[in-house]
Formats: C-alpha cells, sequence, structure tokens
C-alpha cells in the first residue's frame, strides 16, 4: 500500500463516511479472461453516501471490477458483501434489486426507443405508461435534470442522454449508483451541473461508484479514491489532499514523462489556410460547416476544442479531403488550393491525417501493419508502390521504424492492427503518418482512450514534429490535452469555428462557455 | 366478376400475410431469417401428409405450424448458439426446405387431399357480394387478420414487445440491462417458423387441396420482401400483402383475358416496389431509424 492509505478519522470529518459498516464490500475478487487476469485479489468497499473514485489507466481492471459489482461478469474468485450480508449477483437484474444502478460510458440507450419506453426497461415488469411518464418527468425536473418523456433517444443530446440514464438510475431507488467516466461527453458547465446532482444524492445517503480518469475533477469531488493499476488495486488515498501529480504517480507507477514545449516562438510561413469553408452535410443528423476559417503556420499546433458532434467529423473530412470542398480555394495548402483534389493528392502534396477511429478507419482490423502502412502511403512518392506493384519489404521497414520511434508493444513482427491494444494501435497510426515527416498534419482525437504514457509519447511526437517545420491541426476533445501541446485554441460549436486565440490566454472555462455555443457572438465580435 | 376476383386475391394474400407478419417478428428481435421459403414448404408438405393420413385439415393446420417451427429451430441453433452467418443460414434453410419436402412429399404427388372447409353461417353468407367475402372464409384468414391485431398490440402495448423491439434495436443495450438476447431472438425465431409454417400449410389445404414440388413457388420470397415493403410495420404487412397478393392474381387474368401484358413483369412487381419503398425510406433516415431494426443480421455474442 502506499503511503496515502485512507485514515478513517479524516474521512469522518469530510463526509458522511465514517466508521459504520460499508454498503458494499468485494473481498479479494480474481477474475481470469484466459490466459489474462483482469482482477487480481482486488477488494474494496464503499460507505453509504460516499463518493468514491476508481482510479486507474486503460485497461488496468476497473470496468471488469465494475462489471462484476453490476452482475454483468461473474468472478472466479472473492466474495461480494452486500450491507454485511454475502450475495451473489448473478446478473444486472439481480443487481438492479438489491438497489445498485449503473450508468454506462457507452450509453446503454436504445436509439428508436422514447425516454419512457428506455426507462421502463430498466424497471422490473413496468410498462411504458402514462403514469411513469409522468414520475420520470417529475424525478427529472427534482434533480434538475429535465427530459421529456416522450421524446426518442436519437433527437436527444448526448448531455441529454446522460440525463436519461441518470434518471434510470434514479427510479430504482438505488443505494448506490455506479457512474463509469460519466463527464467525458459533457462541456465543462454540464459537467458542474452533474456534480451537483451527485453531491445532492450522496447528501441523501446515496453511494456513488465514480470511474474516472480525470484527476482535477475527483480531487473537487470525491471523498475516497481507490486506484488500480495492471488488475491489482495499488492504493486508497483522499484525493483532497493529494495532488493531480500524486494521483497519476500513483495510477501509472512511474513518474509520467512530462510533456516538454517550449513555445514555438520561431514560426515560419502561413501552410495551412481555410477561408471562408462552408459544407452542407449529407447526413441526416450530420452538422453543417458555417463560414469556417483559420490559417496555421509552420511551426504551431493549433487545437479545435469542442464537445463532440458539433462539426469535427465534418470539418476532419473536409480537411482531409473524404469529403470535397464546394470551392477549390477554400482550403490551401502551402499556398495551393486542394480544396477540390482527393485524398491521396493531398497526400502527395505533404499533408498527413489521422481520424478519430484508429480501427476500422484509421486501420484495417484485419490487414497486417504492413500492409496498413501501404493503405496511407502508396501514393505519396516514397515508392513503396513502383509500376503497380507494392514493395511489401519497404512498408516493412516502415513498421520497424514506426515501431522503435514510437515504442509500438506488438507479440510479433508484423501483426494484424486488430491484434494490438488501444494504445499502441494509436501510437502505430500517429507514427505511421509522423514518420513521413509532412509538412501539414491533421489529426483527430490523436490519444482518445489511450493510457498516459503512451499519451505522453503521442504529443511529444506532435511538438517536436511542429518544432521541425510542420503545420499541425489537433482536433481534439480533451481539454488538458489541448493545453498541453497547443499554441492556439480555436473552439468548435454547432459548425463554427470561433477565431483560434493564444494558449496563454485562454483558461478552460473561457473554452468551456465558447464550447456551449458562445461562438456566435465571439465570431460577431472579433 | 369482382366477386371472384375479390375472393382469389384473398386467397393469395393469405400466405403472404402468415409467413410475412412471422418474419416481421423475428426481424423486429434482430435476426435476418432468409429461409421463408424454406420453412413454408416444409409446413405444406407437412400439412398436407397430416391431412391426408389423419383425415383432418385442422389437424395439418397444426401440423405445418410444427414443421415450420422445427425447421427454424434448425436456423436458430446453427444462427444464435452456433453465431454462423445468418443470411448464409438462412439461403441454406430455403435449399434444405426446398429438398427435403420433396424427398417427404414423393408419395403424395398427385394424391388428392381434404380441403379445410370454409365457414358457412346462415343467413350472413348468403348474402349477395359480400357474403362470401366477408363470413365465407376459412379459418385461416380470419386467423391472419386476427395475427395483425395481436402482434400490433405484442410489439407496442406489451412489455415482452418493448424488450424485443429493445434486442433488435441495440442488443448490447439489452444484455447490458440484464435481458437474454438468445433467448428472447430464440422465440422470435421459432414464432417467425410457426407462422411461415401456417402459411405453408394454407397452401396445401385450404387453398389448392394437394402437394406438388416446390409448390411454395417464391412465396417466402415475396414474404420477405413484403416485410421491407411494410417498413416492419403490421398494418402495413395487410396493404402489402394484398396489393401483391392482387398483382400475382392480374398474372392468371391478364392471361384469361388475353391482354397481351407479359406475365413476367407483374411476377416482378412485388420486388420493384420493395425496392422503391427502400429508396423511399432510406431517404429519410429519422424515419428509418425508428421502424428498421438497428440489429438487423447482426449476430451476438455476450462477452462472459
Amino acid at each position: 500500500m502506499s503511503s496515502a492509505s485512507a485514515d478513517t478519522g479524516q474521512l469522518a470529518e469530510r463526509g458522511p463516511a465514517g466508521d459504520g459498516q460499508p454498503l458494499i464490500e468485494a473481498r479479494h475478487i480474481v477474475k481470469r479472461f484466459g490466459s489474462n487476469t483482469a482482477n487480481d485479489d482486488v477488494s474494496i468497499a464503499i460507505m453509504p453516501g460516499e463518493i468514491h473514485a476508481l482510479l486507474g489507466e486503460n485497461g488496468a481492471g476497473k470496468s471488469t471490477l465494475v462489471k462484476i459489482l453490476y452482475g454483468s461478469l461473474q468472478p472466479n474468485a472473492g466474495e461480494l458483501i452486500w450491507k454485511g450480508q454475502a450475495v451473489e449477483i448473478a446478473s444486472p437484474a439481480e443487481a438492479r434489486e438489491l438497489g445498485i444502478g449503473m450508468v454506462f460510458q457507452h450509453f446503454s440507450l436504445f436509439e428508436a426507443l422514447t425516454v419512457t419506453e428506455n426507462i421502463a426497461l430498466a424497471l422490473p415488469n413496468c410498462k411504458a405508461t402514462p403514469e411513469l411518464a409522468a414520475t420520470i418527468a417529475r424525478v427529472s425536473q427534482n434533480y434538475g435534470l429535465p427530459l421529456d418523456p416522450a421524446a426518442h433517444i436519437v433527437d436527444l443530446s448526448v448531455g441529454e442522454r446522460q440525463r436519461v440514464e441518470i434518471v434510470r438510475c434514479l427510479l430504482q431507488n438505488p443505494s448506490l449508483i455506479i457512474m463509469d467516466e460519466p463527464t467525458s461527453v459533457l462541456t465543462p458547465q454540464e459537467a458542474d451541473q452533474l456534480f451537483v446532482t451527485l453531491r445532492r444524492l450522496a447528501s441523501e445517503g446515496c453511494a456513488i461508484l465514480y470511474i474516472s480518469h480525470r484527476l482535477e475533477e475527483v480531487r473537487v469531488l470525491c471523498h475516497r479514491a481507490t486506484i488500480m493499476r495492471r488488475a491489482r488495486v495499488v492504493a486508497e488515498a483522499d484525493p483532497t489532499v493529494e495532488t493531480v501529480g500524486t494521483l497519476a504517480q500513483l495510477m501509472v507507477g512511474t513518474e509520467i514523462e512530462h510533456v516538454e514545449r517550449k513555445r514555438g516562438t520561431r514560426r515560419g510561413p502561413e501552410a495551412i489556410l481555410i477561408s471562408n469553408l462552408s459544407l452542407e452535410s449529407q447526413e441526416a443528423f450530420g452538422i453543417s460547416l458555417k463560414n469556417i476559417n483559420l490559417s496555421v503556420r509552420i511551426g504551431e499546433i493549433v487545437a479545435v476544442a469542442g464537445v463532440a458532434g458539433n462539426g469535427q467529423k465534418e470539418l476532419f473530412d473536409a480537411l482531409s479531403g473524404e469529403t470535397l470542398c464546394p470551392r477549390e480555394d477554400m482550403l490551401i495548402f502551402d499556398g495551393e488550393a486542394v480544396g477540390m483534389l482527393e485524398i491521396n493528392d493531398r497526400r502527395l502534396g505533404g499533408a498527413a491525417f489521422v481520424p478519430e477511429e484508429r480501427l476500422g478507419h484509421g486501420a484495417v482490423p484485419a490487414l497486417k501493419l504492413s500492409e496498413n502502412v501501404v493503405l496511407t502511403r502508396h501514393g505519396t512518392g516514397e515508392g513503396i508502390t513502383r509500376r503497380g506493384f507494392t514493395r511489401f519489404g519497404l512498408a516493412g521497414e516502415v513498421v520497424e521504424a514506426v515501431t522503435t520511434l514510437f515504442d509500438v508493444r506488438k507479440g510479433v513482427d508484423d501483426p494484424e492492427a486488430r491484434s494490438l491494444s488501444g494504445g499502441n494501435l494509436q501510437k502505430f497510426v500517429v507514427g505511421r503518418e509522423v514518420q513521413r515527416h509532412p509538412r501539414i498534419l491533421i489529426v483527430a482525437q490523436p490519444t482518445w482512450g489511450v493510457d498516459a504514457g503512451a499519451a505522453a509519447v503521442i504529443r511529444q511526437s506532435l511538438i517536436n514534429l511542429a518544432r521541425k517545420g510542420a503545420a499541425i491541426i489537433v482536433i481534439s476533445q480533451d481539454l488538458d490535452e489541448i493545453f498541453e501541446i497547443a499554441d492556439r485554441i480555436a473552439v468548435i460549436s454547432r459548425g463554427q469555428l470561433s477565431p483560434a486565440e493564444d494558449a496563454d490566454t485562454l483558461t478552460p472555462e473561457k473554452i468551456g462557455l465558447l464550447m456551449a455555443g458562445g461562438a456566435e457572438k465571439k465570431g460577431a465580435a472579433a | 366478376m369482382l366477386e371472384a376476383f375479390i375472393l382469389t386475391v384473398i386467397t393469395a394474400a393469405t400466405p403472404l400475410m402468415l409467413a410475412a407478419l412471422g418474419e416481421l417478428v423475428v426481424e423486429r428481435s434482430g435476426v435476418l431469417n432468409l429461409g421463408v421459403e424454406g420453412m413454408m414448404v416444409m409446413g405444406a408438405v407437412a400439412g398436407f401428409a397430416v391431412t391426408i393420413s389423419t383425415g383432418s385439415p385442422w389437424l395439418g393446420v397444426l401440423a405445418g405450424a410444427a414443421a415450420g417451427l422445427l425447421t427454424s429451430l434448425l436456423f436458430a441453433v446453427v444462427t444464435l448458439t452456433l453465431v454462423a452467418n445468418q443470411v448464409a443460414s438462412g439461403l441454406a434453410l430455403t435449399m434444405f426446405g426446398l429438398g427435403l419436402s420433396g424427398l417427404i412429399g414423393e408419395s403424395f404427388v398427385g394424391q388428392p387431399g381434404i380441403k379445410l372447409q370454409p365457414a358457412n353461417i346462415p343467413g350472413l353468407t348468403d348474402l349477395p357480394v359480400v357474403g362470401r367475402i366477408l363470413f365465407g372464409q376459412d379459418a385461416l384468414v380470419y386467423l391472419s387478420f386476427v395475427m395483425i391485431v395481436v402482434v400490433s398490440l405484442f410489439l407496442f402495448r406489451s412489455r415482452a414487445g418493448l424488450i424485443l423491439r429493445a434486442v433488435g434495436d441495440n442488443h448490447s443495450s439489452a444484455h447490458a440491462l440484464g435481458y437474454s438476447v438468445i433467448k428472447v431472438r430464440y422465440l422470435a425465431v421459432m414464432f417467425g417458423g410457426a407462422m411461415a409454417g401456417l402459411g405453408g400449410a394454407y397452401l396445401s389445404v385450404a387453398y389448392t387441396p394437394l402437394w406438388v414440388e416446390n409448390m411454395t413457388a417464391g412465396r417466402g420470397w415475396i414474404a420477405l420482401a413484403l416485410v421491407v415493403f411494410a417498413s416492419w410495420t403490421p398494418l402495413r404487412i395487410f396493404f402489402g400483402a394484398y396489393l401483391f397478393g392482387a398483382v400475382t392474381v392480374l398474372q392468371f387474368h391478364a392471361q384469361a383475358l388475353g391482354i397481351g401484358f407479359p406475365s413476367q413483369f407483374l411476377s416482378m412487381l412485388p420486388y420493384v416496389a420493395t425496392v422503391v419503398v427502400l429508396v423511399a425510406i432510406s431517404g429519410n433516415r429519422r424515419a428509418t431509424l425508428f421502424n428498421t431494426p438497428a440489429c438487423l443480421g447482426q449476430s451476438f455474442v455476450p462477452d462472459r
């Protein structure tokens, strides 16, 4: 155990969690998937009325533990104690019966059904009646989470969908609510609203198990933290007395390599110029881009911040050439109008692109890494294809170079893309483009769902690339990341882009306001 | 003339309606069973065989439903338990059904069957024009209408129907909430099989009481097209079945009347109509989302 072991006396002062009897206790839980042990002798105790953080990197075993508590997985060994009684939780239905509710990270909602129908499905023997609709409206009002019970999920925003999940939980009168990364999809303001609701629930005696890797948030909200690393519990800590740095260290085990950033003072010529880019979305639920202007010089990184679904995908597609611009001069790379060029012609001009979804978009799951190299680099004039034939030897050399440069961990020399873990594959798809030394790089969500170590490697590589002479646009929802690497920041909201401002003059609060839709006013004023 | 036309349309539409209603429930649960033709033809041969062996068309109808159900179980085991590809398995089921029914039915070819007698209500059935249309049908015709109502109420008013739609919309979420995706789908596939079997038995017991090989003659495929045509709503199955039924009947009438209209064109019409509907609904993604089961055709493997 680490130095940060919980001191119960101190805890009693801070929150309702005292000595008493734990609400739920997991003792010596072991869970194996084949040869892989996801939970190795894990124990955790949660007090009534306590907001308890579960921290850990991706793959540390948090999700497995939570699934065991919620009955969707059965442990190989160990026991669960609910209010002092040993219990077996064989299914989520049994968990709900005991009083355990869960708000999922990837929402478990049914898009084609209404709010009422979605909630009825989670309640025992409950039909979607008008009485239920009335109850939903009342409870959601009460907790400051207003909802229209008759709305279909398809039509709701991400924040509203989360409200549906929370209200669904609340209607089961739970004594424990498990929340899996609840703020990853919210604006800072929406997150604050959520914290108010959670604190109120805790004050009413409901325990909350809060899974997150946003440490700042955990420090503000939680009474206690359990930290997992490599399938084991490595520490219990009091998040209010720890710093973000010490918590991160407990999570990762070693000091995280700090990303080093010298302000890009020496800026080169303008390499990317987006002028008056407007693009009508072709999809029913897509976002139309409206009059976007941005200029990026060699040597700098400009980040595009924003909540998911505000036009990031459309912007990336327009920049990469997956969607062509209506006029060629809307997009200028290195002085050349490329708005109506195909993706490969843009690559030939020295640009490179890393899409958000690594598996399925950035890489073909069933193809080997070398074959995936060929896919983005066959037409870049490096000689990977010659006279219509592919030189896989050369592609293999690229794989080796990327592997060494980015410390991609793989079992065999040239594995299929899908066999790599998320973080390693992400390092590979970013590395594949960075290793080319492009003059222009457009990258979306470079460290989405990647652990802190891999994230640091990727971020550092982007900074180094920029300083060596590249113009980079990073489209990201992660504010920590943005502040870590960006020289200037613009915010995208409902398809409009705010003017890019110097990162030093911006605060998360200001960006939050822009995210919530201030872009129009801001744009008009500027 | 009109009365005769309507009467033949009813007999043409009923098997389509029964089979399509079953397949609608199957597809709403997220399973695409392309084996409707195979299940129907198994129902037809079993219905005919049991009818002439026992002398009771009623037992024959029951046997038809049972045969369809058993055939669908084969599909369920292969696709749900063994997680095989649904499209390939469905196609295989059709070929399997056509082959096996031919084998079973070999000795019955050319034998006269016993017809399921239509209702005869003194006074009502004898009414002019509407009498035979409304009150002189056999039980399966009435059943097909009852089933439209039953399936509608089940899907949109009952908790079980809500669960079934949820499984078809997002099987991972349904699993996460603790519903047994596989169990729901087994039940749906079995219901679909029984309904297809009923549709087949209607052909060999009520429509033309005899057995010929491949006697379903593509009706299973029309039923499949019908489900898409109806955009997965029971009420539209009714309209679609009668429309497609009328088109089929027109083929014969056009020939009999000597209208120089190629009958191939008419037999093509149901499929053309389906393509038109598909194009029309895919233009409106929001409407599609509400009715098209999002998980249609996708296999489900729980992470356990």
